[in-house]
């Protein structure tokens, strides 16, 4: 198998200056353009306070700006997400889903849109995906949390949520409506106020994941050896997961189901920046970051003034991705 | 120093070890002989306290097991295990968790540390491959990596579960010559091994273990006269004086 350089610490800190400035223009990107085009200085000008009442610094102040923050937020979360997930599960191939983040916040909003048409499911996909991981981490807790079982739970959970979810759009037909938009994710008519929930969520998980990067190095090293190094394997695994889905279940809760942002970004930076945990965690913050700002922003301008949902371009650019990774991985040595 | 009292250990309806006194003596090496599935990696793992016994005590510098935490155990035992996960890092940072247990939060690797790694490197004679990445290496550039990281942990005991499988004669004789400087050093060392002749020219005792029941323990010769060996292998184990010792050979029974 081909490899990807790995870098030295020098080299991965202006790696990781290079991804904050990609990410800086993204951010600035996305608020300059669109279908009204607002050049940077109107927009330091918004932001600033310098400017107010004209219909740019509106544009900016209650759309471009939300809908930034949103795709820095979910895309940072997304990415930390899947790098923990992977890591713990030590399965490059594991994404939020696998632990029943999708299912779980898929379920609870057709039930939201259901029972309470009309009324946003933010609270109720935060909400529904902790319960699906939850549920997952407590059959895999009692059958001694090895990966395997937790990916076996995973795929039951997932799929006996899916059947709910079939079930509830079958008998209430109208709930499509709510649901269709969260499946497919989008970041459009987003508010501040909106996303701060999740912001604190997404801000405390992500310092904690990265306090733990450490214990996290020693796990990918295998349970035996991790134990034999003095490190709770078993409850950290899951304290290591809950975090990742208290991460996936706050980014989906305002940005619906994005694919790919979770799987892509840590196989990208894992071959930058190698295994160690604490740089990879860094570099998935700021990728995942960059990564769906940029598609975003793709989104918005490709057929402007028509809107592709961001899900789709991701979905578009992230499968021949995934499938070049895979043709990529074959004879990949990873176990004695 | 470990010490196995009377330990048992097994699953409902199933003993996999049954009533196993041993010490872990230091300054020795010891060999766990015995067929496939006599509880040999059980027993190790058992005294390490990552698996759960049925009966009997596992007592550590006397204290009894259960009441030390992990990290205390791991600053007085390395354990290598049989089966490992290979990491996409380098064999320096491989060999540097081998001090996770000295670790404070927030677990940054401290200088003293990193050379306690850079010694193990040079002690396991890895040090060339010190900068190249762990899934690179060959078997045998591995296994002296693992070796190193359980000599950075500075242990007074190391166990090793089958730490030659797969290498080739030269590198099963390097090992087992890391083994024989480390019990030198006063360690104590316990090793699983499955050749026998390996085993016999390399222990300083042999504990020989057959349907979960300790069949035998003593020096490789007082080993061979009992011939146990032969009994629980069903081979005929013999030997030829050489200038450099007695060499040992199976043939079938």
């Amino acid at each position: 198998m081909k490899r990807w350089p790995t870098f030295s610490i020098r080299s991965k800190g202006r790696l990781l200056a290079v991804l904050a400035l990609l990410t800086a223009l993204a951010a600035l990107l996305s608020i300059c353009l669109g279908a009204v085009f607002v050049p940077p200085g109107q927009v330091f000008g918004a932001l600033s306070g310098q400017i107010t009442g004209t219909p740019e610094a509106r544009i900016v102040l209650f759309a471009r700006l939300p809908r930034t923050c949103g795709c820095l937020l979910a895309g940072m979360a997304l990415a930390v997400s899947g790098a923990v997930i992977q890591g713990v599960l030590n399965n490059p191939l594991a994404a939020p889903n696998i632990i029943g983040v999708n299912s779980g916040a898929g379920l609870a909003v057709a039930l939201c849109s259901a029972v309470f048409p009309g009324v946003s499911g933010p609270l109720a996909a935060f909400f529904g995906a902790l319960a699906g991981v939850f549920l997952v981490l407590f059959i895999a807790e009692k059958t001694g949390a090895a990966r395997i079982t937790l990916v076996l739970a995973g795929v039951a959970v997932s799929s006996m949520f899916s059947a709910g979810i079939d079930a509830v759009l079958t008998f209430v037909p109208d709930a499509l409506n709510g649901y269709s938009d969260f499946r497919i994710g989008g970041l459009a008519n987003l508010s501040m106020s909106r996303i701060l929930p999740a912001f604190w969520v997404i801000a405390i998980a992500m310092v904690l994941a990265l306090a733990l990067s450490g214990e996290l190095d020693i796990l990918l090293l295998g349970a035996e050896t991790a134990q034999s190094l003095g490190l709770p394997a078993k409850p950290l695994r899951l304290v290591l997961l809950a975090l990742a889905a208290a991460l996936a279940g706050a980014a989906v809760s305002f940005c619906g189901l994005l694919g790919f942002v979770g799987l892509i970004v840590p196989h990208i930076m894992r071959r930058l920046v190698g295994e160690e945990s604490f740089w990879l965690l860094f570099s998935c913050a700021l990728g995942g970051a960059a990564l769906l700002t940029y598609c975003d922003l793709l989104a918005r301008i490709l057929f402007a003034p028509y809107e592709l949902p961001v899900g789709i371009v991701l979905s578009l650019a992230g499968g021949p991705f995934f499938i070049w990774l895979l043709l990529r991985q074959r004879g990949g040595r990873t176990h004695d | 120093m470990i010490e196995l009292q009377g330990l048992c250990v097994g699953y409902p309806g199933q003993a996999v070890l049954e009533n196993i006194t041993l010490s872990f003596q230091p300054g020795q090496v010891l060999i766990l002989l015995g067929p496939n599935g006599c509880g040999k990696s059980t027993l190790l793992r058992t005294a390490m306290g990552l698996q759960p016994k049925t009966g009997g005590q596992v007592l550590l510098d006397g204290v009894p097991l259960e009441k030390r935490s992990a990290r205390e155990i791991a600053r007085k035992a390395a354990y290598l295990a049989q089966s490992r996960t290979v990491p996409n890092i380098t064999a320096r940072r491989m060999v540097l968790h081998g001090r996770f247990p000295y670790l404070t939060f927030p677990r940054r690797y401290r200088p003293q540390d990193h050379e306690a790694a850079r010694r193990a490197l040079e002690w396991a004679d890895a040090s060339d491959v010190a900068d190249r990445p762990m899934q690179e290496l060959s078997g045998g550039q591995r296994q002296k990596v693992y070796l190193a990281m359980a000599l950075a942990q500075d242990t007074e005991t190391i166990l090793m579960d089958e730490p030659t499988t797969y290498l080739d004669v030269g590198h099963q004789l390097d090992v087992m010559d890391v083994a024989r400087r480390l019990a030198g050093q006063g360690k104590a060392v316990v090793v699983v091994l499955h050749d026998l002749c390996l085993a016999m020219r390399s222990a300083d005792e042999i504990a020989v273990l057959s349907e979960g029941r300790l069949a035998a323990l003593g020096t490789p010769e007082a080993v061979y006269a009992s011939g146990i060996l032969d009994k629980v292998f069903a081979i005929k184990l013999g030997r030829m004086e050489t200038e450099t010792g007695f060499q040992y050979y199976c043939t079938k029974r």
